[in-house]
């Protein structure tokens, strides 16, 4: 196992050893903003698999996390998401798109202040579940899912 | 014999009924086309038709709201940066596009196109913001997208919520451009045999497979619209290419004849909607 | 700080900064072949963090799945107005960019 996933496996920066290191001020918050990105994860084709990434492949369906994305995409190129969640301890948030070629789409870590809110815009290669999982300091995981169906096409050139 | 001349009485009592026939008058075709979407979209308040089939009482609540996300920093942000930048930037003679424009290009979008009585030509926005290259010594632009696109949706941007007042119709040149718009409008082609008519009137509003059909009224108001189908800006003459290419026809180049005098009389038809350019659409 | 790549607006409202912001970036894939049927090389954003008075309070981690210049809004609890949000991005190239702006 290398150091990315194990990084990536810990949930968060603000989990356990790099917490520890940050509080001691072992790194500074420039350190801590160049964390590697975990290409491991986003290398994953299998949903199962991308899941492990955020330490297990499962997680509770819960009203505390809100998925706000269309029930027919006007683009599938350009679907806009909002991820947001009503806990106080959550330390990030995950984006999956169940049928891309990869499915780990985002992942979003919250730390001093920053809320579980993220809005973006994202591809979907075809009509797909898209989920949402948040992940609180307490290790525990929360999600919601949404069906969005893409069309092909749109009039004129 | 006599059932043919029924026919003959009663066709050409439709015709004179019908909105787009060449026999009335530039305001009286005015009017019956706005009351024809009145009277066809009762839900839907006059200056939305400017957002076209994403207006209230037409596009449905899921459309409108991934608009409404993509309209919070909308994607041709960097593309308007641009054209105001390229718009304030001297020629190499030290004018600027200002020069050539009344008011200096600020807040004229909503009286284009016009008529040169001279010439006859219909003068787009664009036309004009080539004109002004020629006249100050550089090559024109291309028509269709890039750095045209990006001037007229700045300089269109500075006239936002203005309504459209294109002068009405009097003079010989200007009715002739006019009949000419208006016959294209309603003209068939194609080898699918439609015309613009067909899709934006008579069947607007509905759907056709994943898409809503826009009103043809408000249609120029938002161009040059950045549509994420291109991922960058682009005139209304280009669409009007692009529609011409779904139903199977050869399209005209921009700024033909045939597509200026279309744009002018379909402007002209959507005078009272407000300048929104550019718009964002899928 | 200027940028040429973002684009950003921060307000504070009711105790909490909203911040939205717009990126230019091809975000391609490197699934897609040009014309001449030559795939197109990878070339997208891998990072977004977002620094508040200095203290990092959002790092985001995107894939190729992140549409064509980019959006993303996110909230900050606290801030005041004139405090200072710094966003930066770098991508799968090395190539990076950040901006400053304060809060309004």
């Amino acid at each position: 196992m290398n150091n990315t996933r194990r990084v990536f496996l810990k949930g968060s920066l603000t989990a356990s050893a790099l917490g520890v290191a940050a509080g001691a001020g072992l790194l500074t918050p420039s350190s801590v903003l160049a964390a590697t990105w975990p290409k491991g994860a986003f290398e994953r084709k299998d949903l199962k698999e991308a899941m492990k990434m955020i330490d297990g492949s499962s997680s509770a369906e819960s009203g505390h996390v809100t998925l706000r994305a269309p029930d027919i995409a006007e683009n599938g190129a350009v679907v806009p998401v909002t991820m947001s969640s009503d806990l106080d301890n959550v330390v990030s948030l995950t984006l999956f798109a169940k049928d891309n070629p990869y499915p780990l789409n985002s992942n979003y870590v919250f730390s001093n202040g920053g809320m579980p809110y993220a809005s973006s815009r994202i591809k979907l290669s075809k009509t797909m579940e898209v989920m949402a999982v948040a992940r609180t300091s307490d290790g525990k995981l929360y999600s919601t899912k949404k069906q969005v169906k893409v069309t092909i096409g749109g009039c004129g050139g | 014999m006599k059932k043919l001349i029924t026919i003959a009485v009663t066709l050409t009592a439709m015709l004179l009924a019908m909105p787009g026939t060449s026999l009335a008058s530039p305001q009286q075709d005015l009017k019956n086309f706005r009351q024809y979407f009145e009277k066809r979209f009762p839900d839907t308040p006059f200056k939305d038709f400017a957002n076209g089939a994403l207006a209230k009482g037409i596009g449905t609540p899921d459309m409108i709201s991934q608009w409404q996300d993509m309209m919070q920093f909308p994607p041709f942000d960097f593309a308007l940066a641009k054209g105001k930048k390229l718009f304030n930037t001297p020629f190499p003679n030290g004018k600027t596009y200002a020069s050539c424009f009344k008011n200096g290009g600020i807040d004229i979008r909503q009286y284009y196109p016009y008529i040169d009585n001279k010439t006859g030509q219909v003068h787009t926005l664009e036309s004009d913001i080539n004109a002004c290259r020629v006249k100050n010594g550089l090559k024109p632009l291309g028509w269709k997208k890039g750095d045209i696109a990006d001037i007229s949706a700045y300089m269109a941007s500075t006239s936002d919520g203005q309504p459209l007042q294109v002068k009405t119709p009097t003079t010989p040149a200007e009715l002739a451009a006019y009949q000419h718009g208006k016959a294209f409008f309603y003209a068939k082609r194609g080898q699918l045999n439609m015309a613009c008519a067909d899709c934006h009137m008579v069947h607007a509003g509905q759907w056709i497979r994943a898409e809503i059909l826009s009103p043809a009224i408000g249609q120029p108001t938002g161009f040059p619209t950045y549509r994420a189908k291109w991922g960058a800006l682009g005139t209304l003459q280009r669409r009007f290419a692009g529609c011409n290419n779904n139903i199977r026809a050869k399209p005209f180049k921009a700024q033909s004849t045939q597509y200026k005098d279309l744009e002018y009389f379909l402007t002209y038809m959507s005078n009272g909607e407000p300048v929104n350019a550019p718009a964002y659409r899928k | 700080m200027p940028s040429n790549t973002i684009r950003i607006r921060a307000q504070v409202k009711g105790g909490t900064t909203d911040v939205k912001s717009l990126i230019k970036h091809p975000m391609e894939t490197g699934l897609r072949k040009n014309k001449a049927g030559k795939p197109i090389p990878a070339h997208f954003i891998e990072q977004v963090t977002a620094e508040l008075n200095g203290k990092q309070v959002m790092l985001a981690n995107w894939s190729i799945g992140i549409s064509k210049n980019p959006f993303l809004s996110f909230k900050v609890m606290g801030g005041k107005v004139g405090d200072t949000l710094k966003l930066s991005w770098v991508d799968n190239k090395g190539e990076s960019d950040s901006i400053e702006t304060k809060l309004s």
